[in-house]
């Protein structure tokens, strides 16, 4: 199996912020989505993917090639997008696909034309006159025209309105065709995550919570609802992440469901009403606040 | 083929079965024949904008169902079965009784009683006042 990047026992510290120990890798042709709350560390995590930053410890390979040493030769085949990348504000947007035209022997004027339409963007207009949904989608299709073989796009739906965002993710869709094209991309918004990515990874407080395919956190993680009294120590069980009741109700979010869980719940005199499944944001906020790995 | 499929995420089926509920109606409906080539599980992502390995699991359930053969290298193709169509009605038929006779349980009715509901559902002018019948529009 080729990977597109792989990070191994990565430590990255700032003043105020480390990333500590991440491992993770990314199968070629796949999508993953990094999501994590404000100053999880999900920035940090692309900028050591793209070179822009070092790691202090640990070990970087993109596309094939180790960083920092490889990075001139991955840095033809990775696109970056992020929110902070300034465009020249004077320039018009197709000042700027020429530019790209001329930088990267990749870039596709047929993939930028039908991309202009799609994003409804002006070529002739000068950025400095864009809204911000337009900025973001002017970057992403200068990224995206230049068909990188593996995408970074730190949050790219952000701040866009739902027409703006649908198209984002319309056009992110259209890479998943080319079997040899991974992304990774990052969000704050599980629900933007969920549908298009294969897999996910939960950053916070700058470690890795829980990184697994998505039906995998899926078909794990419960949401349990029972009749009778909380038993002692529930909560010390490994497969279960809370638990908490309301006089003869008790709610238990299982970690690691699996079918022999309520004969054991019945065990401690807890019967199993229903057990549901539950959405990538509960499983998220779950995961965290429990501390443990997921 | 339009490979397009229509998911929603405010539908409380996951994606995965979303699209294996979509592929068996399609065959059901005669849609798509026996034989004929289903979309590649990339071309059915990016249409459907959902990830590859939500159309992936789909593919490997419906083909355990039956409901299409993969081919090493090919591709998928619906299953060459001239009774597909007949057969996945028949399950639905069956998937649907269970469901009536958990609910008849429920409600503690004997056979009998269910019964007559059945004959009184499918030809209602013919059966007896045994329910009341509200008036509420």
């Amino acid at each position: 199996m080729t990977l597109a990047f792989s990070l191994s026992g990565i430590g990255k510290c700032y003043p105020h912020f480390a990333l500590k120990d991440i491992t993770l890798d990314l199968p070629e042709g796949q999508v993953m989505g990094l999501v994590g709350v404000n100053g999880a560390g999900k920035t940090t995590l692309l900028r050591l993917l793209t070179g822009l930053a070092a790691a202090d410890t640990g070990e970087v390979t993109v596309l094939g090639h180790r960083l920092p040493e490889g990075q001139v030769a991955a840095k033809r085949d990775i696109g970056f997008a992020s929110e902070d990348m300034r465009l020249y504000r004077g320039q018009t947007l197709r000042w700027h696909m020429d530019l790209m035209r001329g930088i990267y022997p990749g870039w596709s004027e047929d993939y930028a034309t039908e991309l202009l339409k799609r994003f409804d963007l002006r070529a002739e207009q000068t950025l400095g006159g864009f809204s911000h949904g337009q900025r973001v989608k002017a970057l992403l299709l200068l990224c995206l025209a230049r068909r990188p073989r593996l995408l970074l796009l730190d949050e790219p739906t952000t701040g866009l309105d739902p027409v703006a965002r649908i198209e984002v993710l319309e056009a992110l869709a259209d890479v998943l065709r080319d079997e040899s094209r991974s992304v990774l991309f990052s969000s704050h918004n599980t629900h933007d995550v969920e549908q298009m990515a294969d897999s996910i990874t939960f950053l916070h407080q700058g470690r890795l919570v829980a990184s697994a395919d998505k039906h995998a956190f899926v078909d794990r993680w419960r949401r349990v609802v029972c009749q009778g009294a909380l038993p002692e120590g529930l909560e010390a069980w490994p497969e279960i992440a809370s638990a908490r009741a309301n006089g003869s109700l008790v709610e238990i979010k299982a970690r690691a469901w699996d079918a022999g869980m309520p004969a054991r719940l019945a065990a401690q005199g807890l019967q199993v009403q229903r057990d549901d499944p539950m959405a990538l944001e509960d499983i998220f906020v779950t995961a965290v606040r429990s501390g443990a790995v997921a | 083929m339009n490979a397009e499929l229509f998911l929603s995420a405010s539908d409380p089926r996951p994606m995965y079965q979303q699209i294996i509920d979509q592929v068996t109606a399609k065959v059901m409906a005669g849609d798509w024949a026996a034989g004929q080539p289903l979309p590649s599980i990339r071309e059915l992502a990016a249409e459907s904008r959902v990830s590859v390995i939500t159309v992936r699991r789909a593919y490997e359930e419906l083909e355990r169902a039956g409901v299409i053969a993969t081919r090493q290298g090919k591709g998928s193709v619906v299953a060459e079965r001239s009774d597909l169509p007949t057969a996945l009605m028949h399950e639905e038929l069956q998937r649907q009784l269970e469901a009536l006779l958990a609910c008849a349980a429920r409600l503690g009715l004997p056979r009998s009683e269910l019964h007559r509901l059945i004959d009184q559902a499918a030809d209602p002018d013919a059966a007896g006042p045994a329910t009341p019948q509200g008036n509420t529009p």
